[in-house]
């Protein structure tokens, strides 16, 4: 299955400043999020995984889109990530 | 939810949120679109093209029964060229033709010298305004105060540097807004910035300042008023707006700003709000709602002996840092003259001493 990451708002700053990563599970055909949450802190964040993730989910204060939707339309954490999902994780704890 | 202050003009203030999944739901105001945007303040489930209209009429209701502005006015929109003065200036200029408020809109942006963080996001102003065809002025801590933030900092160091840029920062929007003739300043504090902002003061036990951190206007005493559109709405309002709009705006943390009391504050914040999103309108509202005993009187305000600003001592707060800094140097003479009073009008409040603590001046501008 493929995924597309996109990290913004001032979170790409700990991903390499790279917004946009494409993952690649060949052995899966869905992964939940929390654990595609756990695998990019461990392999794609370079620096400060406290700010990316705090008690095994995201931070609170970044936004999380599903698909270009709110999260908290889908089960939040708990969703299910498919084949072809595109995954938005944006920081609003910086200055206004 | 308030009475007094409505935030919202659809009403559902008092619907329990739905907690179900969106599954093949609609939007529960149109019943037409997919909802992309679970709200925080009424946890409604609703589609982008109902999410911008609520988003806007909510702050044309904020603007319209607070009185920000008369026709005619001249407002200066602070601009960071952050998310939330981004899309102040998207919804300002909005408003301002849909419900012709007959406003002059500026941009104004101060330019503290700090490399790397200050120089990229003056950038994103500036393709605002290209984007709002509306005038845009920025002014510098060099011009005004003969030094920027990168030289502040070589100087004194990573201590007590913010005390200085929020000072700095503070006056510096309402020269510019003299300069720019403009009789009003907007800024995009937020109504998570607003509920940060009590829980420091109450913790901090800085009675003056919890009682004047939920105005939605200051500053009309004597310097420009200045009013905070968003006091209502909510940072992840703003920057899913901000995202879905596809906006222009820049995110880097000030590289000197640690500002760990704040950090604490918001982390807290932002937890509580993980559990119950409405916590963020529920302590403006208790804010709001406090009543303070008439000993608790805010400090009279007067004008700087020095430069003429507003303050509540004989020397601002921004000259007496000056002073420190420039210690044997010349006195740098500050180039606009707010409206001086006349000072005889002033000599009975000289009694009027606060002997608040510099840091404790600071806590409701910055964020």
């Amino acid at each position: 299955m493929k995924v597309t990451v996109e990290l913004s708002g001032g979170l790409e700053l700990l991903f390499d400043k790279k917004k946009t990563h494409t993952l690649e599970f060949a052995d899966k055909d869905e992964i939940p999020l929390r654990d595609l949450i756990l695998y990019m802190r461990d392999n794609l964040l370079k620096e400060r995984a406290e700010l990316f993730v705090v008690d095994n989910t995201v931070r609170p204060g970044i936004l999380v889109l599903i698909n270009d939707a709110d999260w908290e339309l889908y089960d939040g954490i708990e969703y299910i990530v498919k084949n072809g999902d595109t995954i938005i994780f944006i920081s609003t704890l910086h200055g206004g | 939810m308030d009475n007094t202050t409505p935030t919202t003009t659809t009403n559902v203030e008092n619907s329990t949120p739905i907690k179900k999944k969106s599954g093949g739901k609609l939007c529960e105001l149109c019943n037409v679109a997919r909802p992309v945007l679970k709200r925080p303040k009424t946890g409604q489930m609703i589609c982008k093209e109902c999410f911008y209209t609520v988003f806007e009429d909510e702050i044309h209701h904020t603007i319209v029964s607070n009185n920000l502005f008369k026709r005619g006015d001249r407002v200066a929109i602070g601009a960071s060229g952050g998310k939330d003065s981004t899309v102040l200036a998207e919804v300002m200029t909005l408003l301002n033709k849909k419900y012709d408020y007959g406003l002059d809109l500026f941009l104004l942006s101060i330019d503290e010298g700090i490399t790397g963080y200050r120089d990229d996001s003056l950038e994103t102003v500036k393709r605002n305004q290209q984007q709002y065809q509306i005038p845009l002025k920025i002014l510098s801590y060099k011009e005004l105060y003969n030094w920027t933030m990168d030289e502040i900092v070589k100087e004194i160091g990573l201590k007590g540097n913010c005390t200085f840029c929020g000072v700095f920062r503070r006056q510096a929007l309402d020269r510019g807004a003299v300069i720019l003739k403009a009789n009003k300043i907007v800024t995009g504090h937020n109504a998570d910035d607003i509920a940060e902002t009590v829980l420091m003061n109450l913790l901090r036990g800085d009675i003056p300042r919890l009682q004047r951190c939920v105005n939605i206007v200051t500053g009309s005493e004597g310097a420009l008023p200045r009013s905070k559109p968003f006091k209502y709405t909510y940072q992840k309002e703003i920057v899913m707006y901000a995202y879905f709009k596809k906006l222009d705006y820049f995110s880097t943390e000030c590289i000197y700003a640690p500002n760990a009391y704040r950090g604490h504050a918001r982390d807290f914040l932002k937890d509580l709000e993980a559990i119950r999103p409405s916590v963020i309108i529920d302590i403006i509202h208790s804010a709001e709602n406090f009543h303070f005993r008439e000993e608790n009187k805010m400090p009279v305000q007067r004008n700087c002996i020095q430069c003429g600003y507003i303050c509540s001592n004989d020397v601002c707060m921004a000259c007496d840092l000056l002073k420190n800094l420039n210690s044997g140097l010349a006195k740098v003479k500050l180039s606009i003259n707010l409206k001086r009073k006349d000072k005889d009008n002033n000599n009975n409040n000289n009694s009027n001493n606060n002997n608040t603590t510099l840091s404790n001046q600071l806590v409701i501008e910055q964020k």
